[in-house]
């Protein structure tokens, strides 16, 4: 068997073996909390045409092909472009030499050599105070936190020292600030497994940090373009990649270089009753709330990927409220101090004289993720759906 | 930690399959012998059998020696030793570049008492570690300082403007008003901008350095850099200078950690700190090349640092730390009053005793380059040089109002121009609530 072989087989077993274990013990009877079938989710490209048909597309991707990937084949797609046009790229992180526990460095080492790619030891402080002097010195460093749930030792140089950098400079800006930047990490639940320490969602404490911008793709594509113009980018950016999503996100990717602008939200799909707010996984949950809500009450609904949630897209979410009226927030971190929190606070302070119903914010509990109460504690169809009845009714 | 990430099933089974194809990984291992005398696991490679049961014991070890070339009195120690690679001239500048930062420092400590300036930090008795350190460094070197390394400044080229304008956060401040005073900073003179977090700038110094080597490799025929990085005994003993010298000897970074072993941090004495021998005794556990070096002695400083900056970049690049041993004379800071945890008379003792400045001056006068004459004059001039950049910054404007929003991003974000909007139209609605007319451009500054 080649290696190709015996990597594909391990990975069907593996994502056979997640199904089975994600979704077995689910109620016979339910008609609501179904598994997402990512084959058909409208949130993702099935055809090349599709993929190809994006306006955000450079037009060199436009006029070139598409391939079928997932999530980490397609981070791994974007650091590959990254390493090879630009020789300011550096990747290093806890196991990034050998591909990274989630495989998204997969053969990058052996590519670019272990001078451009290469393992640090066990210090999340000390993997991204190096990042930003090398930052500082001109390169453009992609360090990795192997969990979200373990950047907490580099919040002070996240927050005190790449987050203000560039402030404090001054006129020394242009050598002494994080251009290039990327902190990457891999957060939210997993539908089993091991919780508390490997399913967080800590987003909102930078989005309460000036000077940083937090990125969240939803899919392959997505991480693709937003990856690059993250690397692109001359502000320190927190990238933060749905673990979840690694192997079950697939579709198809532009194969050239693209970049999605940062700060910048997508409305997935256009609609005139209520306004639906996410970003990350919690999008296909709500796609699902959305397609058994739209059968069931006979409406239109607007759901807006936020892509980036810091700096957010305020305009775009704020001209979609002003249509509809009323609006849902949904994510998987909790309720208080959450993205949902500034989102709503926005939207009731710019959209008070259109809005018909309170905000719904439809986000984790105010708990850690203990081990078996994940599906308890993250918004599920359901409770989006709930949330879509309770707010067209009010 | 690491237990639970590898239990990750997914990972496990992934990585399994994967290690088998890297064969690689397995050739580079070590593997114990039969019969062998010595441990040769992965973690210690060449560790010898015993079967005296014996802990190693600090108290057991001398002390690590301190390198000097002169002794209190300012004479050469080592006649074979006398430093024949610097000039008079280079002497002189160096002399006066710590009498100009000593002399600045009671002037700015004064004028922060009289509430001219908000903030200030005197580097007192370690004006020979900074100024000396610097020399041997190549001016395209970047610096990462702590605070209390005026005399780096001052030798790479700060006039005494550039130092009153970040003291008096006047519109010629490169910081443009943002920082508390002291946190100097110069892209022309490859000095990072000062920040006030402790010890962060040890494991940027790191990556700094990975970039810097990344670059030599490069343009091998420009001239090979490396990065010097500052911080005192109380900052080592944060998580990031542990982590800051792991990675610095894992990745082979050329980069020469300094630290200023004063004997306090704020009223915190070494004692409190640590019980192993200073900071000097930890490099060696990280693998690093490492020296003590009498602080006092600027000629010791200077031959040290020279030396680690030539190793450092020997075999492309590793790290060296120096220790650099002194007393911090002064108060930690203008906010601070040390007589409350020392006693005035130790501090006067040290004065009186030894200090960098008196000890260049007396090897000085010995070689005949400089007497009671030459000194008078050197210090009215750098007086009155200090006084009249005082004077004039503190004449000066602030910075414009719109560089409190300036500079977070690369570009001013939407939330920002309307937050900017929303501050304009206050001050314009309640105009006797606020004062503008100190800052460049008035209220103007803020409109979009």
């Amino acid at each position: 068997m080649s290696i190709g072989a015996v990597m594909r087989s391990t990975c069907v077993s593996i994502i056979k073996g997640q199904r089975s274990r994600l979704y077995s013990t689910l109620p016979p009877k339910a008609r609501l909390n179904t598994p997402t079938d990512f084959e058909a989710t409208t949130l993702l490209n099935h055809n090349s045409r599709s993929a190809l048909g994006n306006n955000e597309l450079s037009s060199e991707a436009k006029n070139g092909t598409a391939t079928r990937l997932n999530l980490f084949q397609a981070i791994n797609s974007a650091l590959s472009h990254a390493l090879r046009t630009d020789p300011r790229v550096l990747l290093f992180g806890e196991d990034v030499a050998f591909g990274g526990v989630f495989r998204c460095s997969m053969n990058l080492a052996s590519e670019f050599g272990d001078d451009r790619v290469f393992n640090t030891p066990l210090t999340e402080q000390g993997i991204v105070g190096f990042a930003i002097g090398a930052a500082f010195e001109g390169m453009r460093p992609v360090a990795e936190v192997q969990f979200a749930d373990y950047v907490y030792p580099a919040f002070d140089q996240l927050v005190n020292e790449a987050a203000k950098a560039r402030f404090r400079a001054g006129v020394n800006a242009k050598g002494q600030s994080c251009g290039g930047l990327v902190v990457r990490m891999p957060c939210g639940g997993v539908g089993h497994g091991f919780r508390r320490y490997h399913s967080q969602s800590p987003e909102s404490l930078f989005t309460h940090i000036p000077g940083l911008r937090v990125v969240i793709p939803r899919g392959p594509a997505q991480a693709k373009g937003l990856l690059l113009a993250a690397i692109a980018s001359n502000d320190p950016v927190v990238f933060m990649e749905p673990k979840i999503l690694y192997r079950a996100a697939v579709e198809y990717v532009p194969a050239e270089a693209y970049e999605i602008p940062l700060s910048k939200a997508e409305i997935v799909k256009p609609g005139k009753d209520v306004t639906i707010i996410s970003y990350g996984t919690p999008l296909y949950t709500c796609s699902n709330a959305i397609e058994k809500a739209e059968a069931d009450f006979g409406c239109e609904i607007e759901l807006i990927d936020l892509r980036t949630i810091y700096p957010w897209d305020r305009p775009t979410v704020i001209e979609s409220v002003k249509r509809t009226g009323k609006v849902i927030v949904v994510h998987e971190s909790m309720t208080n101090s959450g993205v949902g929190a500034e989102v709503a606070a926005t939207i009731q302070e710019q959209c008070f004289l259109n809005l018909e119903a309170p905000v719904a914010r439809i986000c984790g509990w105010s708990t850690h993720m203990g081990l078996v109460y994940e599906r308890f504690n993250i918004p599920d169809v359901t409770r989006i759906y709930d949330a879509i009845k309770t707010t067209l009714d009010y | 930690m690491r237990v639970l990430r590898s239990t990750f099933p997914a990972v496990i089974r992934q990585s399994r399959c994967y290690l088998q194809t890297v064969t690689k990984r397995w050739n580079s291992s070590v593997s114990q012998r039969p019969g062998s005398d010595r441990l040769r696991f992965p973690g210690a490679i060449d560790s010898k059998f015993t079967t005296k049961l014996d802990f190693t014991r600090p108290s057991d070890k001398k002390a690590m020696p301190t390198y000097r070339i002169l002794d209190q009195d300012g004479v050469i120690v080592d006649k074979s030793r006398e430093p024949t690679d610097i000039s008079d001239e280079h002497l002189i500048k160096m002399y006066k570049d710590m009498l100009s930062v000593s002399i600045m420092d009671v002037i700015m400590f004064d004028a922060q008492r009289q509430g001219r300036i908000s903030f200030y930090m005197v580097s007192a008795g370690e004006e020979g570690i900074a100024v000396g350190s610097t020399s041997a460094l190549d001016p395209s070197d970047p610096i990462f300082a702590q605070y209390r390394e005026t005399g780096i400044f001052k030798y790479r080229g700060f006039t005494p403007a550039d130092f009153m304008n970040q003291l008096y956060a006047n519109k010629h401040d490169p910081g443009l008003g943002r920082n508390m005073p002291v946190h100097y900073g110069s892209m022309k003179y490859h000095i990072h901008t000062i920040s006030s977090p402790l010890a962060t700038q040890i494991p940027q110094a790191s990556g700094a350095a990975y970039a810097v080597k990344m670059q030599n490799a490069m343009n091998p025929k420009d001239t090979q850099r490396c990065v010097a990085c500052y911080f005192g005994e109380g900052a080592a003993s944060e998580g990031d200078f542990h982590a800051a010298l792991n990675i610095a000897a894992t990745r082979k970074c050329p980069v020469i950690f300094i630290c200023r072993n004063n004997g306090y941090a704020i009223s915190t004495p070494t004692l409190e700190q640590y019980r192993g021998d200073g900071i000097a005794s930890r490099g060696v556990g990280y693998g690093i090349d490492t020296i003590r070096v009498d602080g006092n002695d600027i000629l010791a400083v200077r031959e040290v640092t020279k030396e680690a900056r030539k190793m450092c970049l020997e075999d492309g690049g590793k790290p060296i730390l120096i220790e650099a041993m002194s007393y911090r004379v002064s108060h930690h800071s203008t906010s601070d009053d040390s007589f409350a945890y020392r006693a005035k008379v130790e501090v006067e003792d040290w004065k009186r005793r030894d200090n960098p400045i008196t000890r260049l001056r007396k090897w000085m006068e010995g070689k005949g380059i400089w007497d009671d004459e030459k000194e008078k004059e050197a210090r009215a001039v750098l007086k009155k040089e200090i006084l009249d950049a005082f004077k004039q910054a503190e004449k000066e404007k602030r910075p414009a109002l719109r560089n409190m929003m300036e500079g977070v991003y690369e570009e001013l974000t939407e939330e920002q121009r309307e937050q900017m909007e929303k501050l304009r139209t206050i001050i314009e609605k309640y105009p006797d609530e606020y004062d503008v007319s100190e800052y460049e451009g008035g209220l103007d500054s803020l409109k979009n």
